[in-house]
Order: structure tokens, then sequence, then C-alpha cells
């Protein structure tokens, strides 16, 4: 199965449900717009519902660890948005007579060894990896979870199949497996949303898989076979929203992973390519001239990646913390 | 008992099999030509045709799948592209030199991520244990080139008291090898500690709040001896499967972390195997790798089974 024709899958089975929900257009699927059209099938629970998620932000919006992630995150995302229009400098442009110099007033984060300006170049390195992690991340939610759905909803020889072919590949690294399929079909920004979704599929599917098998055997479900509903409405209508809380938390937790292997990946030379702004790519570019004194020109751009990781991961714990109470 | 072992031991080979189609599947059939990669774009069509029937790509695949997988039995893991030197006389002992950073990395972290973690649980939800329990979370989750830049600035450049790069001058003895590795060694460190000891943590935890911990309290024992008698033995036997587990991401952990400090183990070979297109040297490493993870976790599941004794009556039922 692949992505593309997910989206429509998803679209039309939501269509059916549309009576209930009222004039609901089939928008873009997201882990994070699936959650409130839970409140329309709802229906009278609504106020409820509706009352639980405020308390909720609420208790979000209290939590310390949340807020200095969510800060630190915003930073990262004005910076990747308006990031051409904050650099003191244009982050390519070269300085042949400037190569190598440490922190200045000029050059806060000193110059890398073609004198372009490391700040700028961290601020507009934010860019590239705050597309590809969260769309890869996207991706791999959307498919892990159909994968997950088909498994548990299934089971038997469909499940048992599946299953082998997923614990093979994550009897592998996620890194090298990301590298592998990366390497073999050459390095690109569609490249590594793919394959790292791809991967993130596997791994949601498990837990989607976990969720999925113990909501079947609830007596609601019973009701919607016995009303002889078609299997997709049941997998898609009746079982996705109640297993949403779980996907939920894994899409943050592989969000904080993605931006960990996207960085990775082009440390390693095959993720985004110089001379574009990129963090894990300046580090593979300069880190050879660490052993020369330059210490500038990696340790800036490893420090971003290390706030953006760790704002991430603030994120999601305190998100898993409210929603598994 | 026997049974279990035998059945484990199946699914084992079983995942093996499927895994080395995956990764013939990666390396030898989505890369397409593999003569045209080598010569570049500008070679004739027939100078790429004479080196693809040279190299044996022209075969049907499933004959070439074949002859990699009955070979890779035998220990003939072809022939490198790059070098023209057989996969096996590079591979070894670059494997052997990651395996002794592996094992460094290993002896440092197991007894101090288990010691965090069972430190955290005797203090849940106080300072101590969101220390912690924070700390470990995010260590782990920066890239260990993250942290090794780090390190080297902070140790190398600005103290000046450790070396930049992991490999030690020919001939040097054990005590400076290890001088060399101490920064290497210490990204998989972080990484490790946060996973193992929130295993730790967790088992103290459920140990702690366990029917025979408070029966053991209330006949009198100290709470010292509740903790060494009973807690720890019933806490950390899930710590031993988590261990196991980790030996996979440890392995990536190698990739990046022998690239950033310019050791010559798998992972480094990997990665330069990658960039030079040389499939045959890629393939061999990432599935040694994976035989080398799943041979862990088999240990770590016989392992369990030997020394949790519910497991093991029930498999001799």
């Amino acid at each position: 199965m692949s992505g593309a024709d997910l989206g429509p899958g998803l679209g039309s089975a939501r269509a059916v449900g549309t009576p209930l929900e009222g004039a609901l257009s089939p928008k873009d699927v997201s882990a994070l717009d699936l959650l409130p059209s839970t409140e329309g099938t709802a229906g009278a629970l609504d106020v409820g519902i509706g009352r639980i998620r405020r308390e909720r932000l609420g208790q979000l919006l209290r939590s310390k660890t949340f807020v200095a992630g969510a800060v630190i995150l915003l930073w990262w995302i004005v910076c990747a948005v308006f990031g051409s229009s904050i650099a003191p400098y244009n982050p390519l442009a070269e300085n042949l007579l400037l190569t190598n110099s440490g922190p200045s007033a000029a050059h806060w984060f000193g110059t890398d060894p073609l004198g372009s300006d490391m700040f700028s170049r961290v601020i507009v390195g934010a860019r590239d990896i705050l597309i590809i992690a969260p769309l890869a991340t996207l991706f791999g939610t959307v498919l892990g979870t159909a994968i997950g759905l088909v498994q548990g909803y299934y089971r038997g020889w469909v499940d048992n199949i599946i299953g082998r072919f997923v614990d093979a590949v994550l009897a592998l690294p996620v890194v090298i497996v990301a590298f592998l399929f990366v390497v073999a079909v050459g390095p690109s920004k569609v490249t590594l949303i793919i394959v790292i979704g791809a991967v993130f599929a596997l791994l949601i599917s498990r837990t989607v898989r976990t969720a999925v098998l113990q909501e079947r055997e609830l007596d609601y479900i019973n009701a919607a076979r016995l009303r002889d509903e078609s299997s997709l409405h049941v997998m898609f209508i009746e079982i996705l929203p109640n297993v949403l809380g779980p996907i939920l938390v894994e899409f943050t937790v592989r969000l904080g992973y993605a931006i960990f292997y996207v960085a990775t990946l082009s440390f390693l030379g095959f993720g985004i390519a110089p001379p574009t702004p990129d963090w894990g790519a300046d580090i593979s570019a300069n880190y050879g001239l660490l052993a020369a004194g330059y210490w500038w020109e990696t340790l800036f751009p490893a420090l971003a990646i290390a706030s953006l990781v760790v704002a991430v991961n603030l994120i999601s714990d305190s998100i898993e913390a409210v929603l598994i109470q | 008992m026997g049974r279990y072992v035998l059945k484990r031991l199946g699914l084992a080979v079983l995942t093996l099999v499927i895994l080395s189609v995956i990764i013939f599947f990666a390396a030898q059939v989505l890369p397409g030509n593999p003569g045209r990669a080598i010569l570049g774009p500008f070679a004739s069509q027939s100078a790429v045709a004479v080196l693809n029937a040279k190299l044996g790509v022209d075969r049907p695949l499933i004959d070439q799948y074949w002859s990699w997988v009955s070979h890779f039995v035998r220990g003939d893991m072809g022939t490198s592209y790059q070098y023209s030197l057989p996969v096996s006389s590079l591979l070894v002992p670059a494997l052997e030199r990651s395996l002794k950073l592996a094992a460094f990395a290993f002896v440092v972290v197991v007894p101090l991520s288990i010691l965090g973690g069972v430190v955290a649980a005797l203090n849940r939800g106080r300072a101590v244990d969101r220390v912690i329990s924070i700390t470990g979370l995010s260590l782990s989750t920066v890239p260990e080139f993250v942290s090794g830049i780090v390190l080297i600035v902070a140790f190398s450049i600005g103290l000046k008291i450790l070396p930049v790069t992991a490999s030690a001058p020919p001939g040097s003895g054990f005590f400076t090898q290890l001088r060399y590795l101490i920064l290497p060694v210490i990204p998989l460190v972080f990484i490790l500690f946060g996973y193992i000891a929130r295993m730790a943590r967790a088992g103290t935890i459920e140990a702690l709040e366990s029917d025979y911990a408070r029966t053991a309290t209330l006949k009198g024992l100290s709470r010292w001896a509740v903790i060494r008698r009973h807690v720890l033995r019933n806490s950390l036997l899930p710590t031993i499967t988590v261990i196991a587990t980790q030996t996979g991401y440890l392995i990536g952990g190698l990739v990046v972390v022998e690239t950033l400090f310019n050791y010559p183990g798998i992972g480094r070979l990997i990665v330069t195997a990658a960039g030079d297109k040389d499939f045959p040297m890629l393939e061999a490493g990432v599935l040694v790798i994976g035989v080398v993870y799943l041979l862990a976790t088999l240990v770590a599941d016989i392992l369990y089974t030997v020394l949790n004794p519910r497991i093991r009556l029930e498999g001799a039922e």
C-alpha cells in the first residue's frame, strides 16, 4: 500500500460518516486534524468531551516542561518561516577574505570555511529539518495507523505476515534501515520523508495493532458488526476515533526521533546536501576542522539540533503525561 | 524449555531470511544498474554490459539472491567493488574493533544506568527522581554526533585533556587505547542510559509496590534488606531484555560515533561503502549487523527464561 492511495481511502471512509457529523468537508488527514472529528460522532457527549479537552489543554499550559519545550520549538518555527529576514547576513554569501574566523561582534557564531556567517546559517538551517521531520512523521503515522488497524482488525494470517515483515525490518537499528534505503534510492528531501516515514509506519503499526486488538473485543464493535457495517467502516469510523490517544502520543514521540534521524542522516552525508544551510550537513562538512580548533562551525549547529530535539521531547512527554491519566 | 529455545531459534532464522531479502532488494535491486553506477554516466553501453557480466548482476534476481546468500552462509561475503578485496577480510577486523567500543560502552552504562534507575525509583516523585528522569530522557534523544561535538569542544579543544580521534597510534598499550575511546563511548552511554534507567526505575517501582515487598516489610525486614533481597532481584529481570535490545541501537549509534571520531569499525565501513556505492560491502555490513542484533535478542530471551522461574515452569508443562 502506498501513501498516495491512502489519503483518498481515509477521505472516502470519512465521507461515509458525514450524515452523522453534518457537513464535514474531507480535509487533509493528519493525526491532529482527526482529533476534533471524534466530538462530532459522540453527539450528545459533545459538551462533556469539549470540557475535558479544555481541562487537558489547561493542564498542559500549566506544565513547566511543556511551556519550555513549546517556547523553544516556537522560536525555531519562527526561524524556519522568517529565517531569511531575521538572519543578519545571506547564509549562502561567501567571503573568502574572512574564512574560519572565530565568534566576533560582527559574526556572533564565527564564519565557516567559505566565509559564510554561521549565525545566519544556523537560523536559516531550521527550515529544511522542520519541513522534512513533521512530514515524515505525518506520513509514518497515517500509514502506520492503517497497517496497525488492518493487522489488529483482521488478525490471523494477514497479521502474521505483516508482523514477520515488521520484525525483520526492525531487527536493524532504525538509523541503518533508513540509511540503507536512502543510499539505495539516492538522497533527496522526498526520499528522506518517504524512507523515515515508512520505517516509522512499521514502529507505529505495532502500537496501533495492540490498541486495536483490545478495542475490537468491546461491545460497540460487535454491535457495528451486527448492523452489517463494512470492515472499512468498523476500522476507520468505529475503532480509529477510540485509539487516537496512543496515536497522538506516538506522533509526538516520533516527531522527536524524526528530527534525530534527519539530522543524523545529514551528518552521515546522506540527508540534506550542501550548500543549503542545514545543521547536520554543516556539521558533516566542518567536523574535520575540529582538530584544527575551528569549533564554532560545528558547535553552534550541534547546540541548535540539541535544543530542537529536547524541546520536542519535553512537549511529547507532557502530552503523554496528560493523556495517560 | 528445549522446545521454547527451538521455537525461538526458528523464528530468528525466519526473520533473518526475510531480512536478507529486504537488504538484497535495497542494495542490489533499488540502485539500478551497478555497472553504470561504478563507471559513471559517460561510459559506453558495452563497457557497462561487460562490467555487469563480470559482477554477475546481469543474471536473474533469484539467481543473484541465491548465490549471495549461499556464499554468505559459507563465510564468503563477496568482493568489494572499491578495494577488490574479499569483503570478509575488511569486515571482520572492523567488527572486532566495533565490538571493543561497544563492550566498553556496555561496561560503563549498565551499572551506571541500573544504579540511576534504582535510585530514581527509591526517591520516586522527589527532586532526585525528576533530575535523573529528565536528564536521562533529554540525553537519550540528542543525536550521538551532537553530544560528541560538545564533548570534543569541551575536553579536546577547551581543556585539551583527551584526543579528538578514537584511533590510538599503532602499537599503543591497552590503557592508551582505552584513553582514546573515552570520548567516543560517552555519547553511546548518553543514549543508552535513558532507556535502561527508565526500565530499571519502572521495574523497581513495580516490585516496591508488590505484595511480597509489603509482606517482607511487615515481617520486620529492614528497608535495605527488602530492597536487596526482594526488590532488586525481581526488578532487574526485565532490564536484561532491554539491555539486549539496546544492542541494536548501540550499533546504530556506532555508525555515527565511528564517523565522528574517525574510528575504523563496522559503522564507518558501512558509511564509506555507501559513499563509494560499494554495494557488496554495504549489504554484507548491514546483514552482519542484523545477525549480531538477532543473536543478542535470542540470548536475552533465553537468559530471561532461564532466570525467570515462572516462565521456566510454564515451558516445562
